[in-house]
């Protein structure tokens, strides 16, 4: 039996002195998956980006379960972005979008 | 339990005081219970005054902490001789295989650190060894490891996964750090944790890197310090004229 496709979303803060639009963000993930973990590793990520919001530096990515770790590692070596000093932080990890937003509510407050 | 982080190697420029307040609120802010920033070996006493109220502002725990750099084994028994008894936690940079054998034998030292490049990494099995009878921890920062790019990263993951694997056959405890020396560069202690997993660090070693490694050494450390400690197994339980 084919086995259910588990995913994980990451609600992420971005520290940068500029603005980032979600194109510029969501390469330079895909290379820092690249760079840690080439093309094999990054296969598995099943990486994608579901909601970004510039004014807020806030965006939401979903990712295979099972490689949660890998993009907090791949998250964790991004320093720039173009000419811009960034950093990306892990806000929550939620199964589903649903409780994603319930728990960035529960942390805002 | 919740669990205390620590980031016992935050290095901010003390000549600039924003700067500092910004890491130290940051640190509080990423999820940290307890920082240790090196000190400068000749202010030490100076510099922890201010540090330890803006640490209290902040709400967060701090530990004075010195880096030692001897160039020879004779320069760091001189430099712990007149410095254990002042700091928290004593770290030693080591450059040479002889401070490296002296660092790792001595029951003063608390951290074993080792520079970026390679042939200046000495923590080999016989370091190990010496390390495991005694109560030091390998350190490693994390700071080279997001700011190096290509070979030299390939490198460097390659010596920490060695390193590694000797430091738990030993059992000598590791520590995680994140070396920042700006805001930018600093991360969550589930951050610290994952980049650990580059060099096979499996996740539960990494968070104990991150978390109660740490924070052992300052309670010993802190324990040894107090005015109620004698010797190693004996302290003051209560002063008085009933005792």
């Amino acid at each position: 039996m084919l086995k259910k496709v588990r995913r994980r979303y990451l609600a992420l803060k971005i520290e940068c002195d500029g603005t980032l639009n979600s194109r510029e963000f969501i390469n330079a993930v895909w290379n820092a998956v690249l760079t840690l973990y080439g093309e094999y590793g990054a296969s598995k990520t099943n990486l994608n980006l579901i909601d970004y919001n510039s004014e807020e530096k806030l965006a939401v990515i979903r990712v295979a379960h099972a490689t949660v770790e890998m993009i907090r590692a791949a998250l964790a070596s991004i320093t720039r972005i173009g000419d811009k000093s960034v950093a990306i932080h892990v806000l929550t990890v939620s199964g589903t979008i649903k409780a994603l937003h319930r728990k960035m509510k529960h942390l805002n407050h | 339990m919740k669990r205390t982080y620590a980031d016992l190697h935050l290095c901010p420029n003390l000549k600039n005081p924003k700067q500092t307040e910004n890491m130290i609120k940051k640190s509080r802010r990423l999820g940290y219970h307890l920082i240790a920033i090196p000190l400068p070996l000749s202010s030490v006493e100076e510099e922890v005054e201010w540090l330890r109220r803006m640490c209290k502002e902040a709400k967060i725990d701090f530990v004075s902490r010195v880096d030692l750099k001897p160039k020879t084994s004779r320069e760091l028994l001189k430099d712990l001789r007149r410095l254990r008894r002042k700091v928290e936690i004593i770290a030693v940079t080591c450059e040479s295989k002889q401070v490296a054998r002296q660092a790792a034998k001595d029951h003063r030292v608390d951290i074993l650190s080792f520079p970026t490049e390679l042939r200046k990494r000495f923590f080999d099995r016989a370091e190990a060894e010496l390390a495991s009878k005694t109560t030091v921890s390998l350190e490693i920062d994390v700071k080279p490891l997001i700011t190096l790019k290509g070979k030299p990263r390939i490198r460097l993951l390659s010596a920490l996964r060695r390193e590694t694997a000797i430091a738990k056959s030993f059992q000598v405890p590791v520590i995680l750090s994140s070396g920042a020396t700006e805001e930018s560069l600093m991360r969550k202690p589930r951050e610290l944790a994952a980049l650990a997993s580059l060099f096979d660090m499996d996740k539960s070693s990494a968070i104990e890197a991150t978390s109660s490694n740490p924070t052992s050494i300052v309670k010993r450390n802190r324990s040894k310090l107090s005015s109620n400690f004698v010797a190693p197994g004996i302290r003051i339980v209560r002063r008085g004229k009933d005792c």
